[in-house]
């Protein structure tokens, strides 16, 4: 790269104008996904932990600390270490289930 | 052929740019909408060469070839994968292993894209170890065909004690035969857990050298462990569930593009064939040069692909069956 490590090309101000946009609309669709959420029936039911693990990423993404994306990845990722006896044949769910904020 | 050009509209945040679609009939041009990019599109960039290294074509149709190769696609390598559903004999794979190293480079061929294949049991239908030793067996005769560069994609897929033995006899069959080895990391949350153990065999295992090794579907918290291990690793283009384009410029600012490439690992779900093209637009955009663009999406996978003496750029000549 021509860049020094870690800097991208471009300035602050520049990466503002290129993204500002994209990221305005994927919030909104964070808001809108947790307003749905609350509207619907079954609130009742017991918290999912998938929408807890969104909550806790959005205050990691909130920080003023840098590798947010990374520590997002690890905080939903299986935090166990060994191999499981059997596969059970269901797909990954995003998040694990003992996810760490 | 000359392209219509569009020239930018500095006054929105999106501009449009023509890319060109080719079906098996007709030349068109289509809209898509990329990233605010600031200057327009030159000649130069209109043809960009590239290699997609993880592509499952078998999934897509001819169209995306012709597609593909408008871009500037001239050749593709394709692992062995689960095709979306269990196949209930040997015998299925190996019909699937023969649409891999013959009728797909045919079909290839046809738009002057180079097919090239991996072959292996995906991890997904290896939880069966017998079923998985029978796969296994035919895969020496497998290896010995034209088109084929080594044992993939292997890896894990929910980290079962079964899939991490298949694995390892994977990698035994690769040392065995001295072949690259193209390895799967699984999805979402087990990424992380099935990289550290798929990692820690590689090193158990220890017949084979880091650099004929790709780890692919790597993220922000698994690529700097499989680059410090001197391996190489793939950054797959995914529109929900695994790197954005923009995630993985991200990714190559912070990490270099030594020993790294993009592929679209386009299959029969939600998935991009010419993820690899619109990221090179990401690139440009983000103020990266040609040389590094010609880099991350030519240079790298053919040095990586090369190390197989059966890899070439070169489609050979379209043939009809």
């Amino acid at each position: 790269m021509n860049t020094p490590a870690g800097k991208p090309p471009l300035d602050r101000t520049t990466l503002i104008d290129l993204g500002f946009i994209d990221a305005r609309a994927k919030v909104l669709d964070i808001a809108a996904f947790l307003d749905r959420l609350d509207r619907a029936p079954g609130t009742d039911a017991p918290t999912d932990f998938r929408v807890e693990a969104i909550r806790a990423a959005l205050s990691i993404a909130l920080d003023a600390s840098p590798t947010r994306v990374e520590r997002i990845l690890k905080s939903w990722s299986d935090p166990t270490t060994e191999p499981v006896s059997h596969a059970d044949g269901k797909a990954a769910r995003g998040a694990h289930p003992q996810h760490k904020a | 052929m000359a392209k219509p050009r569009v020239e930018p509209t500095h006054n929105t945040r999106h501009e449009n740019f023509y890319a060109t679609q080719i079906d098996s009939k007709n030349i068109t041009h289509s809209l898509f909408q990329t990233h605010h990019i600031r200057k327009p599109l030159s000649d130069s960039h209109a043809n960009h060469m590239y290699i997609d290294p993880h592509i499952h074509m078998v999934s897509r149709t001819t169209d995306d070839y012709a597609r593909m190769a408008a871009a500037g696609c001239v050749a593709v390598t394709e692992p062995a994968f689960w095709a979306g559903f269990d196949r209930s004999s040997a015998a299925g794979f190996h019909d699937y292993f023969r649409q891999l190293t013959e009728s797909e480079p045919r079909r290839a061929a046809a738009y002057g894209i180079a097919h090239h294949a991996w072959i292996c049991i995906n991890p997904k239908e290896a939880e069966d170890h017998g079923f998985a030793r029978e796969v296994m067996s035919m895969i020496p005769d497998f290896l010995s065909r034209p088109n084929v560069l080594g044992v993939g994609e292997i890896g894990l897929n929910r980290n079962s004690k079964t899939e991490l033995a298949v694995f390892e006899e994977h990698l035994e069959i690769a040392a065995r035969h001295n072949s690259l080895v193209l390895i799967h990391t699984p999805h979402l949350e087990d990424k992380l857990k099935g990289t550290r153990l798929i990692l820690d065999a590689i090193a158990a295992h220890g017949k084979i050298n880091p650099a004929r090794i790709l780890v692919d579907h790597v993220e922000e918290h698994t690529v700097r462990m499989v680059l410090e291990r001197g391996m190489w690793a793939g950054m797959t283009l995914y529109p929900d569930t695994k790197c954005t384009a923009a995630r993985a410029v991200d990714i190559m600012e912070m990490h270099g593009t030594e020993r790294i490439w993009i592929n679209s690992a386009g299959d029969w779900g939600h998935s991009d064939p010419l993820a690899v093209p619109k990221a090179v637009v990401t690139m440009r955009a983000r103020g990266h040069t040609a040389a590094d663009i010609h880099k991350i999406s030519f240079d790298n996978p053919r040095a990586f692909l090369s190390q197989s003496g059966n890899f070439s750029v070169n489609a050979p000549r379209p043939t009809h069956s």
